[in-house]
């Protein structure tokens, strides 16, 4: 029989607030163990919570992004359970009103993954075990979160990986985050059931938690439907239970049974008041969202003519999209400026890291101009490549490397030296192409191109050589 | 004339240093506290030199502020940075809060003179202040009976003259309840009119600071002083001032009775309240009856969401960051069970697990759901009754003191115990505040109390008919103890 892989997946993804939700203390990623605390983020006695009004805007911002509705009136909750790395044994979350509701994520499949909800929440602190005593840190502890859930929508391994990968970009494009999965900035943990193809009932799911990259997630789900599937064909049951991901085995552990889940007790948060969200708030919020990749990917390749593979990478950093944007701003034909950023650019920036910071000398500006020459017919293409490398070298723009007489081409009388002078030095390569060994005449095109140091143009070089052949 | 203002103009005319008049209390904390048992901790180098700093002022001709160099006290749930605040509970021994409360914070700036902290029940729980790790403190008007609670320590104090005044807390009646028992006056603002920031918290939603005075202006003057919106505190928004209304005519105001509110009263209680109502009628009030059938709802409502709330309040205290630390165990699951098995008492114990209960699985809807629709309907018949009159007067317990120990003897129904709170909860319930103020005495001499309950951030209107009726009647009672002046 087969089976089909049912998931839904709920993201925890860290926000790039300069101060934690509920207190002035700094939202930076290390530091030494508690320095980045005060009373409030350690939960001392007789603290209390204040909301970071920006913690609201962005998620409203991640909720706009993800189609959903934003909540008129939202309030927070606690969400009650004890372990030393949360001072105040209740996590500040919110329970029944969550700001962000409905949305969707679309697949380029055409499948829509249904978003229930977005809500925001504060960060635990991190327990660290050394020489068998453990230490508390309570840097990350109020650092703001939002919870991304979604529908059990999920049927196959790829959609996974490309909800994770989009999800990443659209909180990246919007600023909200760095979505980092191996710092912990962003989380995944996936509900997992298997069910006989064609089937409308869902299977016992379980929990898997602990991954830290795409990769990981796509072995865990892995061998998670592998081991379900094999679990029920065997004749046994699964089991609704939290299993952790070993990274090094590549297999799933069990965390804890359903028979030992939490129970939260959630109740209203009294320390804060009523979340209001004015309508005109979220007209204001959405005006300034930038635009986003799926909406920058359409008008790349529908308009501009880009195509798909190009534009995806393009679009999959704001910073690079930005750039090209820029650049390409007046060309006749913005493929000119694609050309030069993901052929030369590029081949520049090794990682994706180093893309997404796009540390270049060459403004985007700088790369227009020079698209600009090129589609003027006043350079031509293989001086403008040798123009950028050197812009990207200095950092100065293409005039300081093209001169008016390279601009300028090259008039009737030059153009016939030059080719006489080739036709003279090379007179095997002549022989060879009168011969009809049409290809012999590249050596000289080369050899009149070299005297012309790339100002003379191919084809009427070719076409001035065979008239002086015969 | 207020006792306050009283001071003050001695510190003025310099008929008193402020130094000697501090040693002068810390003298009768020294020689009344083994007996009254007032004070958890005192804080004479504190007092001193803030009350040095006074002396230099008033020397170097400079004005002084009303509050400024009158010594009093805090009890012990409001945060002093650096000076132990122990709630009165074994598990925060030790405890040495790293930041100031708003309040302390405000009074500071005044140019307070802190004596030190007062004792209560432990967490704020209790009627009596009993449930105090170290002993309940006692009643100035006799030995035999409690201060009341929770905030039995700073009525204590400041019936017994050790402190001008004190700041307690009051999440279901423990300013009200214990200042009555003790024969002064206790405010209980409105939810959000004080800064609940740095007041350990016992109830969040009910809990509320306030004072504790000889008499109705000192009970303005402190009001006014910490009324203030503080940022740090969501739910703070201030309150008008009470002072400049204070000694107003109250000819035409309606004052409201409850029927319900005087079921189950003890009779000379419920006598001394109508009498009352009589002075006020002399007065030119008018009195409304009304009727109040949610009343009996405030009790279970009151009870399942404090507790509720005090369930995840109290969920931080597990010996890892400050506070006891069981000294043996086996693992942190262990450290954390023993810790706070060790580090509560019976009765914090008792409302942690039944917090714990209506909020589980299961359980929520028919408890604490319920209870917060009750809420709401308590908050409906407040707002329907104060369409008939301007205040509502109760007495402000159902009886006088209780003997020591009479709560936790094996005779005592605790399900009874908790019903003495019956006329303080509902304040609490719809966030109101009630000003509890003399009224009269009982046959054993103890005092009885009567409260007025005002519209949400009315206090003006409460203090000012309070005040009127303790200029005409006064039934203020000296106790032997402490500072005379």
């Amino acid at each position: 029989m087969k089976y089909e892989l049912v998931a839904g997946f709920e993201t925890h993804v860290e926000l790039q607030t300069n101060t934690k939700i509920f207190c002035s203390c700094t939202t930076k990623f290390g530091g030494d163990p508690n320095t980045h605390c005060c009373p409030v983020c350690i939960g001392l006695p007789g603290t209390l919570p204040k909301l970071n009004e920006r913690v609201v805007e962005y998620a409203i911002m991640a909720g706009l992004a993800t189609n959903c509705e934003i909540a008129e009136i939202a309030k927070m909750d606690r969400k009650n359970y004890c372990y030393p790395d949360l001072p105040k044994a209740y996590q500040i979350s919110q329970y029944d009103k969550p700001l962000c509701e409905h949305g969707y994520i679309q697949l380029s499949n055409g499948r829509k993954i249904r978003i229930l909800r977005i809500h925001i929440e504060e960060d635990a602190g991190k327990l660290i075990h050394n020489h068998g005593d453990t230490y508390v840190d309570y840097n990350r502890g109020g650092v703001p979160l939002i919870e991304i859930v979604t529908e059990p929508d999920f049927r196959s391994i790829d959609e996974a990986k490309e909800y994770v990968e989009k999800l990443q970009q659209t909180m990246r494009y919007i600023g909200i985050s760095d979505c980092r999965m191996q710092e912990g900035s962003m989380r995944c943990d996936v509900n997992i059931s298997v069910r006989p193809e064609g089937s409308e009932k869902l299977g016992t799911r379980t929990e898997i938690k602990n991954m830290n990259s795409i990769t990981n997630i796509a072995k865990a789900m892995d061998y998670e439907y592998e081991r379900q599937v094999d679990l029920i064909e065997s004749g046994g049951e699964v089991v609704q239970e939290t299993l952790r991901y070993d990274d090094a085995t590549g297999t799933t552990s069990s965390m804890r049974s359903k028979e030992d889940a939490h129970d939260y007790r959630y109740f209203r948060e009294p320390d804060l008041v009523t979340i209001n969200v004015p309508r005109e708030r979220v007209k204001e919020i959405q005006a300034r969202l930038p635009e986003l990749p799926e909406k920058k990917y359409a008008r790349y390749t529908e308009e501009y003519g880009i195509p798909e593979k190009d534009a995806a990478q393009l679009t999959k950093y704001r910073s690079i999209s930005e750039y090209f944007d820029k650049a390409s701003e007046g060309l006749k034909s913005p493929k000119t400026a694609s050309n030069f950023i993901i052929g030369q650019i590029f081949r520049r920036l090794e990682t994706e890291a180093d893309k997404e910071a796009l540390d270049i000398k060459t403004s985007a500006e700088q790369l227009g101009e020079l698209c600009k020459l090129l589609e003027s017919g006043k350079l031509k293409n293989n001086l403008a490549k040798k123009a950028l490398d050197q812009m990207l070298d200095s950092g100065k723009p293409v005039t300081e490397f093209v001169s008016e007489s390279d601009m300028a081409g090259l008039d009737d009388a030059t153009l016939t030296e030059y080719c006489n002078n080739a036709i003279n030095a090379m007179k095997n390569a002549v022989e060879d192409y009168k011969s009809g060994k049409e290809k012999a005449l590249m050596a000289v095109l080369g050899n009149v191109m070299k005297q012309s140091r790339g100002r003379a143009d191919a084809p009427s070089v070719i076409k001035k050589l065979k008239e002086l052949i015969g | 004339m207020g006792q306050i203002k009283r001071i003050h103009e001695m510190l003025v005319n310099k008929e008193i240093t402020c130094v000697e008049l501090t040693q002068q209390y810390l003298d009768a904390i020294e020689n009344s506290n083994k007996e009254l048992n007032a004070y958890i901790t005192v804080t004479p180098e504190v007092a001193l030199e803030q009350a040095k700093k006074v002396d230099e002022k008033i020397a170097a001709g400079e004005e002084i502020g009303m509050l400024e160099g009158i010594p009093m006290t805090l009890k012990d749930n409001i945060s002093t940075k650096g000076i132990d605040t122990t709630c009165a509970s074994k598990i925060l021994t030790g405890y040495k809060p790293i930041y100031d409360a708003t309040v302390y914070e405000l009074l500071q700036k005044e140019g307070v003179v802190m004596l030190g902290k007062t004792n209560m029940d432990e967490f704020a729980m209790g009627s009596s202040c009993e449930t105090s790790y170290y002993g309940g403190a006692k009643n100035p008007h006799s030995l035999d009976h409690v201060s009341g609670g929770s905030s039995g320590g700073v009525a204590s104090a400041v019936g017994g003259n050790l402190a001008v005044y004190g700041l307690g807390s009051d999440t279901g009646g423990s300013i009200r309840q214990p200042a009555s028992f003790c024969g002064i006056v206790g405010l209980k603002p409105t939810y959000g009119a004080v800064s609940r920031f740095g007041l350990i918290a016992y109830a969040s939603s009910f809990d509320q600071i306030g004072p504790i005075t000889h008499d109705v202006e000192d009970a303005a003057i402190v009001f006014d002083a910490i009324a203030k919106y503080d940022e740090r505190d969501s739910t703070s928004q201030g309150s008008e001032p009470t002072l400049p209304t204070l000694k107003d005519d109250i000819k035409g105001k309606k004052i409201g009775i409850a029927n319900q509110y005087l079921d189950g009263v003890r009779e000379d209680v419920k006598q001394a309240v109508l009498d009352a109502a009589k002075a006020y009628e002399e007065m030119g009030a008018e009195i409304v009856y009304f009727d109040f059938p949610e009343l009996k709802f405030a009790l279970p409502c009151y009870y399942i969401l404090a507790m509720a709330e005090a369930s995840s309040n109290l969920g931080r205290y597990d010996g890892i960051r400050y506070g006891y630390k069981a000294e043996h165990y086996n693992g942190t699951h262990d450290m954390i069970c023993r810790t706070r098995s060790e580090g509560f008492g019976k009765e914090v114990q008792r409302r942690i697990l039944m917090g714990t209960y209506v909020l589980s699985a299961g359980y929520y809807d028919a408890y604490y759901k319920k209870a917060v629709n009750l809420r709401g309907a308590i908050v409906e018949a407040f707002d329907r009754a104060f369409e008939l009159c301007d205040v509502i007067l109760a007495p402000t317990a159902p009886v006088t003191a209780f003997k020591n120990g009479y709560l936790f003897s094996e005779e005592t129904d605790q399900l009874e115990a908790y019903l003495s709170d019956i006329c303080t909860v509902p304040v609490n319930a719809a966030g109101l505040p009630g000003v509890s103020i003399p009224c009269g005495v009982d046959e054993e001499g103890l005092p009885i109390g009567m409260q007025l309950i005002g519209k949400k951030f009315d206090e003006k209107t409460i203090l000012n008919l309070a005040y009127r009726y303790e200029q005409k009647e006064d039934k203020f009672i000296e106790t032997k103890w402490g500072v005379k002046l």
